[in-house]
């Protein structure tokens, strides 16, 4: 016996342990990966012994090869068993394993159950420890309701070390198993005067992370805290206490006008810097929620940005980041305070970190006027230029997009410039999403300023030129599709529409819904030109433009993308139509002018007549831009009902139509004579009448492919064929031979393409605002307000929303206690007990009730008095607390200036 | 707080501690991302990111990196006292810590983590309280391992 374990030992002492294997990975770093697969193959040898200790090392080696980022989910069974050891050793090797390994999905938790419990309830402190430290980081729903009762039962440990870990534990409790909060609150809310500074720290910890997920539930608690805030000094816990009102004040601002004081007055007197942030955070909410009833509510917004500004002149980034991002938050309400410190922020623009001048960008908007715009713009394009990175470009982008069209551009004063600015910023480069933001501007600024038009569409024609002519000439994509939109749409305040449309048809490997845009712009600038040379009758160039025009787009027709084909087909088929038109009109003239040599040549063309103006007909109207969320705010018309059939169908009767095809489904393709004769005899007026009705249903549904007309020889099977026609262009044809249905339906295609524009309807008594001013209609169903918000839509898989339980139902405490399942082995022993429990239990309820009534204000006036009497006692106390083991952090401060 | 990383210059991860759950795959995802642009930031940079939706504190202390992921409305200054704190413990655990020492004691390094932070809130303030309790425990590990010892070779 001896023998073998002396022999054992020797075997242990050529196994690697940690130390060897970190040495030996050290020393391998050229075949690392080589050298673990065979530590790795060494661990499993080991695994497979009997020796715990052997096993035990080669976790802890495990371990170390996990956090290098190498799997060990497979050993999980050998981890449990180290855990299961008696010696601490081992344990804390095992659970230090579990807790970086487990899932809190995996099903080997299971095993550890009955295991962990034992640990909690063992004498040694560290044991108990070691298990919730571990648990909290593999916690799962299972583990959660079988060990609350365990855990909660800790809550009242003897020991503070227990305690304090036990009260953290029951924040991963709730979030696991929600039903615990119930009855275990009364007990944590104990904990919030807990003799032990340590576990008093914990618990408001755990209560504020609770409260600032479901604030209302927690608002009684305010009393307690306000008394903690007033009399504790160490920092760690202010800071979470004041977060926890930061989140109480939104629901009950009379509470926001009590801190004020007391916040204000630790701004003034604290010397570290976190609490201090933390403090000026809360103050702007409360602030923010409690509106402008306050006597000195301006002194300390003012108190707030004084010493943010600090913040910010500190040469300390951190300080600096954090004061700009509070800056920020006060901006939004008191944007006068801040802008006193203008000159401060855009200096930060000009600091070397890049996360800074991002924030000072943000703070920007708020800084403009109609004076500074264009200089803080100037200085923008200056960055942009030296700007180094896309993110920050694209960055810089957006705010200068947002700067200037605040507000229905508020602040600016001369459009031109702006058009300028956004043309330059098109010339940039970015990242890929930035020229689509750059073309909605340039689109919106065109359509709501009418002022600007003219100038916008030269602008665009110039770049559409340059574009065509020059092939170096870089600009974004997305920019030439707001360019041939402008250019198309507004043709008649083009000076030359013939150079553009040149230019247009100069274009060359284009993303699909750009193409689109310029096939269909250019056919309306094809109708602008037509009309001019109709109107001059110079038939010339109309055939030249029209040859052209024709070449380009018969390229298009072979792109490998449908809606491009689509497009260039139908345009080519209403040019083709067109073309035939004015060459018929131009026969009839030259033969009027054959018979008649005295008729003057251009006399007699009006307008209204000429064929150009029927293919303009095709593009009237006026465009407003359509609002944001405009779809979703048309209401449904009363009286419609879109669950009801529009035409009932017809079961009984007619059980041939295709409705009741399902009916029959059964044999659809083995057809019963017999029951083809079974039918009753239909006379002829009743068979035309469901012909008809038969023939429109086709007509209407797209997938009409499972005929039934095997059935009526009599159907005209060749009419239906037109629906699936073998030569794409012959279809086209068909449809665009009407001029109005051609018409509405490349209108309607417009439409769903650009959902910034659309044309207002076909009533033109529509009353657009035409004067110089920034056109503010915005397309919006009747009856419905931009302001309208929607329901805003949290998270679903937070394991907070869980938690939203009112905690002030006394009454159910103790019903909720006596029925939360407990631990099987548990239940005998506390059935004897219950009916002791649930008397101290109620007394416990009774007690809470009594203590979370929300005390009027004459009695939390009083309060306040007494903690501040408290206030003085502390202090003298303090030296006291200070001697009792238990270090304050009396200052904290930003480690980074203690660590150079 | 949701996760803590320590990495070295190098991009080497020394230690990785997981508040809630992630898959495996995830967490390499995280890590490799989170380490090329910590390293990639220029020293005088702000130690502050917003990264996904949660926010990245990190610090470097000689040729460590010491990053914490927090939520949104934490308090970014507090996350750099937590590190800072850890460090300290770090400090006074070892006697002037180096990387080496986190690298051959990584567990340890784990085990003073775990009394700084439990289920990522702060567990205790007090550095005395956390190396008490540090201490007690390796002494409980040592009495074992004489006693083990001396079981070997038949003296009980």
């Amino acid at each position: 016996m001896a023998l073998k374990k002396v022999k054992g030992n020797i075997e242990r002492m050529f196994d690697k342990n940690l130390t060897d294997l970190v040495r030996g990975i050290r020393n391998n770093k050229e075949n690392e990966a080589k050298y673990i697969t065979q530590c790795m193959e060494d661990i499993k040898q080991e695994l497979r012994q009997d020796n715990l200790t052997v096993k035990g090392n080669a976790i802890a080696k495990l371990t170390y090869l996990q956090m290098l980022g190498y799997d060990i989910s497979w050993a999980g069974f050998n981890v449990i068993e180290v855990m299961s050891s008696n010696k601490f050793t081992l344990k804390r090797t095992g659970y230090l394993a579990a807790s970086q390994s487990f899932h809190c999905d995996s099903e080997l938790l299971m095993l550890t159950t009955n295991m962990i419990r034992k640990e909690l309830n063992s004498q040694n402190q560290y044991d108990a420890g070691l298990a919730l430290t571990s648990l909290s980081c593999y916690i799962s729903t299972d583990l959660a309701r079988d060990l609350s009762q365990d855990i909660l039962t800790l809550l009242s440990s003897t020991k503070p070390y227990i305690r304090k870990k036990a009260v953290l534990m029951m924040y991963k409790v709730f979030l696991k198993y929600p039903e615990a909060l119930r009855p275990a609150f009364p007990k944590l809310k104990e904990k919030l005067e807990d003799p032990d500074p340590g576990v008093q720290s914990a618990a408001v910890n755990v209560i504020c992370e609770l409260a600032r997920k479901n604030p209302k539930n927690y608002l009684s608690l305010a009393p307690v805290f306000f008394k903690l805030m007033t009399t504790k000094t160490n920092n760690w816990m202010l800071i979470k206490i004041i977060k926890l009102f930061g989140a109480l004040t939104p629901l009950e601002p009379r509470l926001g006008k009590k801190l004020i004081e007391p916040l204000t007055n630790l701004i003034h007197s604290t010397s570290a810097m976190s609490l201090l942030y933390e403090c000026i955070n809360t103050v702007i909410a409360v602030l923010i929620s409690i509106s402008s009833g306050m006597p000195n509510h301006a002194a300390s917004i003012q108190l707030c940005v004084q010493k943010l500004r600090i913040l910010i002149e500190d040469s300390d980034q951190n300080l600096k980041y954090l004061g700009l991002l509070a800056m920020s938050k006060i901006l939004k309400t008191h944007p006068k305070s801040v802008q006193a410190h203008k000159d401060l922020i855009l200096q930060c623009l000009e600091d070397k970190d890049e996360s800074i001048r991002l924030r000072a960008l943000d703070l920007l908007y708020g800084m403009v006027s109609k004076k500074n715009l264009m200089e803080i713009v100037k200085k923008l394009m200056v960055h942009m230029d030296k700007a180094e990175g896309t993110i920050y470009r694209d960055e810089l982008l957006a705010k200068i997009v947002l700067i200037c069209s605040q507000n229905n551009y508020q602040f600016i004063t001369n459009f031109e410039w702006y058009l300028t600015v956004l043309v330059e910023l098109a010339q940039m480069e970015f990242g890929s999403k930035q020229g689509h933001v750059i073309a909605a501007q340039l689109i919106d600024v065109s359509i709501r300023v009418q002022a600007i038009r003219s100038f916008a569409v030269a602008e665009m024609a110039q770049l559409l030129e340059f574009y065509a002519s020059n092939s170096q000439f870089s600009i974004m994509q997305d920019v030439l599709y707001s360019a041939a939109w402008l250019c198309g749409e507004f043709a008649s305040e083009l000076k030359e529409p013939e150079a553009s449309l040149i230019a247009m048809l100069k274009y060359k490997s284009l993303p699909p819904h750009i193409e689109i845009v310029f096939i269909q712009n250019i056919l309306k600038l094809y109708a602008c030109c037509l009309m001019k040379y109709e109107l001059a009758q110079d038939y010339d160039k109309i055939c030249g433009m029209y040859e052209v025009t024709q070449r380009k787009l018969e390229n298009s027709l072979k792109s490998p993308e449908i809606e491009v084909q689509e497009r260039a087909s139908s345009t080519l088929m209403i040019l083709e139509v067109v073309h035939c038109e004015v060459m018929a009109k131009k026969g009839v003239k030259t033969e009027q002018i054959m018979e008649d040599f005295d008729l003057p040549i251009d006399a007699e063309v009006d307008k209204g007549e000429t064929v150009a103006m029927q293919l303009l007909n095709l593009f009237n109207g006026d465009l407003n831009p359509v609002a944001p969320k405009a779809q979703k705010k048309v209401p449904i018309p009363e009286g419609l009902d879109l669950d009801s059939f529009i035409e009932e169908p017809d079961f009984g009767e007619n059980e041939y139509s295709s409705d009741s095809d399902y009916e029959i489904k059964g044999n659809l393709f083995v057809k019963d004579s017999n029951e083809r004769n079974s039918k009753p005899e239909l006379t002829e007026e009743e068979k035309v009448k469901i012909r008809e009705a038969r023939k429109n249903e086709q007509m209407n549904n797209p997938h009409y492919l499972k005929s039934s007309n095997k059935k009526y020889e009599d159907i005209p099977v060749a009419e239906l064929q037109l629906d699936v026609p073998l030569k794409v262009l012959s279809k086209r044809s068909d449809k665009y031979l009407k001029f109005d249905n051609g018409a509405k339906k490349s209108r309607k295609n417009k439409r769903s393409k650009k959902h910034k524009v659309e044309s207002s309807t076909d009533d033109d008594n529509e009353l657009v605002n035409k004067t110089l001013m920034v056109n503010q209609n915005l397309e919006l169903p009747e009856g419905a307000t931009l302001s309208d918000s929607e329901g805003s839509v949290g998270n679903p898989d937070d394991p907070h929303r869980a938690l939203d339980i009112d905690l002030d139902l006394p009454g159910l405490d103790e019903k909720k206690l006596a029925d939360s399942p407990q631990p099987e082995s548990n239940k005998i022993k506390s059935k004897k007990k219950k009916h002791n429990k649930i008397k101290k239990d109620k007394s416990v309820a009774a007690a809470a009730a009594a203590a979370k009534q929300p005390g009027d204000d004459g009695e939390n006036k009083k309060k306040m008095k007494k903690s501040k009497d408290k206030k003085e006692k502390t202090k003298k106390k303090k030296s006291k607390e200070l001697s009792n083991e238990y270090e304050e952090a009396l200052g904290i401060s930003t480690p980074s200036k203690e660590f150079p | 707080m949701q996760f803590m990383l320590l990495f070295s210059r190098q991009g080497k991860l020394r230690l990785q501690k997981w508040y809630n759950a992630h898959p495996d795959k995830l967490k390499k995802k995280i890590t490799r991302e989170l380490i090329t642009t910590i390293l990639t930031r220029k020293p005088k940079m702000c130690s502050f990111l917003e990264w996904r939706d949660l926010k990245i504190v990190y610090k470097r202390y000689a040729s460590l990196y010491f990053c914490c992921a927090i939520e949104q409305n934490d308090n970014e200054l507090l996350t750099l006292e937590i590190i800072h704190r850890y460090v300290e413990l770090l400090d006074k655990y070892f006697g002037s810590v180096c990387e080496l020492d986190i690298i051959f004691n990584f567990e340890k390094a784990y085990f003073i983590l775990d009394e700084l932070l439990l289920g990522g809130e702060i567990q205790e303030t007090s550095k005395k309280t956390v190396l008490k309790a540090i201490a007690s425990q390796d002494l409980l590990q040592e009495d074992e391992a004489v006693e083990g010892a001396l079981r070997d070779i038949g003296l009980l």
